[in-house]
């Protein structure tokens, strides 16, 4: 560069384009004229959209949010289309099913909180401090939404609590391996023997609590909700340790991996649903029943992990080996090098397939209308059961669509963005 | 090739001791029923440089790759820093974090700023508090003359730049002996030299090198020995002006016209 007399030092500003090169026209010309084929096919798919927008705008725009049943609807002459008021009559229970009315904030509270806690996960701008609120959140919620005494989650906190004190202990002393199972035994046994009778105990001395509700008055949006959070949530851990297992030199590891896996893909989820709500409290001990969204919860998380460790393993696959070297060479042990180098790469190369997975899983919920949960599609066949209500359908199955829609519409673009983010290389 | 001969290389920090590095013991190996190393018998004493040359699919990869198990020999003994690799993962974990390797391919990581690549091993692996960590990897990173890059990432950066901070990388880890595998053949002809001048400052100072190289000048300057391998076997090894200049076997010959020739 020394042997030039002159180098401009500072960037000139863009000048603006000169005049019929900018704006709309000039758009419309390259995106949508750029052809005879291009014009044709313009034209050909605005009148599409217009036939269709003739016929839906005038059905969907109708004087009719305040009747208050289909025979109003049909009566007034005024309504000449969609019946709205079924959606202002029945919106509380589309959105939370029979849960009291008094109690509804928790939900909703429980719904605002799981916003917090996932921010700190899906940004990473946030304070890390906030993770611990993510950490705490599984148990506030549960509790919210089930209420009762606070002693019963704070005793399960408890376990991990002392299942940590006892790890660190005995980990000083008899070596790592002896003390993670010693701690992983004393946590299970502290769950099944001590946490009710410290909880009932503490309830006792100091009775700290909600009114309980049970899940049998579940419904609605808020039961999608919390079946679908509660499944992505799971699924995806599962499925990175199915997807490892699959890799696994290990044979029997890889056996019971790949079976697994193949077993359950094998199988619609509309079969698990129902091993789900009627075979299992068939192996349960007699007597004990065992809560059937979390049931449902179990199935559809089992499910949905058998997909995601497929499409984990196609970005493990799509890892160049030399990666898996370079972290060996380096002296990292396998879980070092998998939590470390190998799985945010494969993650990374994964998000579409997974945020599919998770959008499958959670349209995939309404599927429990079927085994008798008041999901909102369950609640739309008894809505349309109900004397005001009969014969009502488009009105509730686009509320409910849309509804859906802006869930899944949300994770795909924070998919989109993920992606963005994570590229580095330029 | 050619930048390498125009430098002088200063010597005098090469000195080779009589502690026993690596040791080599009637080593075999075999892909399936393909026998692709065959009794091969080495000794590096600490402080040599030794050049493995031979033509492709010889052996050569596969035989440094066997001395941090990347590849698993089948029989005989290899001995680092007199720790015999088993299949004692201990072992293999303790010879790993003594042993750097340079890829042909660099393969650094790529979800991760040069800096932190730099870090992560003497972080996980050493224990290495995170703000000494960073210290040693910026004065290594000024070693191979890129410490302005720090906090880009790999994609960002030219091969010869990445081939330097994969050597800067390995030697955070502070090793002990260092293994290269055609660390240049990857690269555009005028990143050859920047990556060569990093690996002879690094002879001059003593480390131990093996490096698997068709760059016969960095041979004759920096090497003390030359091993040449044909069909899994070490057909020849030598002092690089020997090896050059008389060769013994008609093999090294002709792959020495070869190489040489044009
Ligand atoms: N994983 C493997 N499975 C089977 N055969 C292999 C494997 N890796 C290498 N080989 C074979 O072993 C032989 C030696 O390979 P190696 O990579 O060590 O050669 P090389 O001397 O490094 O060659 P190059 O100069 O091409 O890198 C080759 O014939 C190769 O085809
Ligand atoms: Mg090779």
């Amino acid at each position: 560069m020394s042997d030039h007399s002159y180098v401009r030092t500072e960037m000139l500003s863009e000048q603006p384009a000169p005049l019929g090169e900018t704006g709309v026209l000039k758009w419309m010309r390259e995106n949508l004229f750029s052809s005879i084929l291009n014009s044709i096919i313009t034209v050909v798919s605005v009148i599409g959209i217009l036939f269709v927008l003739a016929l839906l705008l005038p059905w969907m725009f109708q004087p009719s949010w305040a009747s208050g049943s289909l025979r109003q609807c049909l009566d007034d002459p005024n309504i000449n289309g969609a019946c709205w008021g079924v959606v202002r009559d029945r919106v509380n229970q589309l959105m939370y099913g029979f849960y009291p009315r008094e109690e509804q904030w928790r939900p909703t509270l429980a719904f605002f909180l799981m916003l917090v806690a996932v921010a700190p996960v899906l940004f990473d701008k946030l304070p890390r401090k906030m993770i611990w609120f993510s950490a705490i959140y599984p148990f506030l919620g549960v509790w919210l939404l089930w209420g009762g005494s606070i002693w019963g989650p704070a005793m399960v906190v408890a376990g991990f609590v002392i299942g940590y004190f006892v790890f660190k202990v005995l980990h000083e002393i008899a070596g790592s391996l002896t003390g993670m199972i010693v701690a992983v035994l004393v946590t299970i046994l502290w769950w099944m023997y001590g946490a009710g009778l410290a909880a009932s105990g503490l309830n006792g001395i100091v009775p700290l609590g909600i009114e309980a509700v049970p899940s049998s008055v579940f419904g609605g949006f808020m039961l999608s909700m919390t079946i679908g959070i509660s499944g992505i949530a799971l699924s995806l851990p599962i499925g990175i340790m199915l997807a490892l297992g699959r890799q696994s030199d290990m044979f029997i590891i890889k056996t019971l991996s790949v079976g697994y896996i193949e077993l359950i893909r094998g199988v619609p989820l509309i079969t698990l649903l129902f091993v789900a709500s009627v075979l299992l409290n068939f192996f349960l001990p007699p007597g004990t029943s065992f809560d059937l969204i979390l049931r449902v919860i179990i199935m559809v998380t089992l499910f949905a992990a058998a997909y995601m460790a497929e499409v984990i393993r196609g970005g493990l696959a799509a890892l160049p080996k030399g990666q898996y070297e370079a972290a060996d060479a380096l002296g990292l042990d396998y879980w070092k090098s998998m939590r470390l180098i190998i799985m945010p790469q494969a993650l990374k190369i994964s998000i579409p397939g997974i945020v599919g997975s998770f959008i499958g899983l959670f349209k995939d919920t309404t599927l429990v209308s079927v085994i008798g949960l008041l999901d909102p599609v369950g609640l739309i066949v008894t809505i349309q059961g109900s004397t005001d209500w009969n014969g009502i359908v488009w009105e509730l199955f686009l509320f409910v669509a849309m509804l859906f829609w802006v869930f899944c519409f949300s994770m795909s673009r924070y998919s989109m963005y993920l992606e963005r983010k994570l590229q580095t290389s330029h | 090739m050619s930048q390498v001969e125009q430098k002088e290389v200063d010597r005098s920090g090469m000195q080779v001791s009589d502690e026993v590095a690596i040791e080599i013991r009637n080593m075999n190996k075999w892909y399936g029923d393909f026998h692709v190393l065959k009794d091969i018998n080495v000794t590096v004493n600490r402080g040599e440089r030794i050049v493995v040359c031979g033509p492709s699919g010889s052996g050569k990869s596969t035989l440094i790759r066997c001395i941090n198990r990347l590849e698993q020999h089948q029989k005989g003994d290899i001995i680092v820093d007199g720790t015999e690799l088993s299949s004692d993962l201990k072992n293999i974990d303790k010879i790993r974090s003594e042993v750097g390797m340079v890829f042909q391919h660099f393969n650094l990581f790529p979800h991760l700023t040069i800096l932190e690549n730099c870090t992560l091993a003497p972080i996980w692996v050493r224990k290495t508090p995170k703000k000494e960590a960073e210290e040693i990897a910026m004065h290594f990173l000024e070693k191979v003359k890129i410490p302005e890059q720090a906090l880009k990432y790999p994609g960002q950066l030219s091969g010869g730049q990445q081939q330097r901070v994969a050597i800067a990388r390995s030697l955070c880890m502070k090793p002990r002996i260092m293994l290269f595998d055609e660390p240049t053949s990857a690269l555009d002809p005028e990143m050859i030299a920047e990556v060569l001048d990093t690996m002879i400052e690094l002879a001059q100072e003593g480390m131990t090198m093996i490096v698997v190289t068709h760059e016969m000048g960095f041979a004759r300057k920096v090497a003390n020995r030359v091993i040449f391998m044909d069909q899994g076997q070490i057909v020849e090894q030598n002092e690089p002006e020997a090896f050059f200049n008389n060769p013994k076997s008609e093999r090294t010959q002709l792959f020495l016209s070869q190489i040489l020739g044009h």
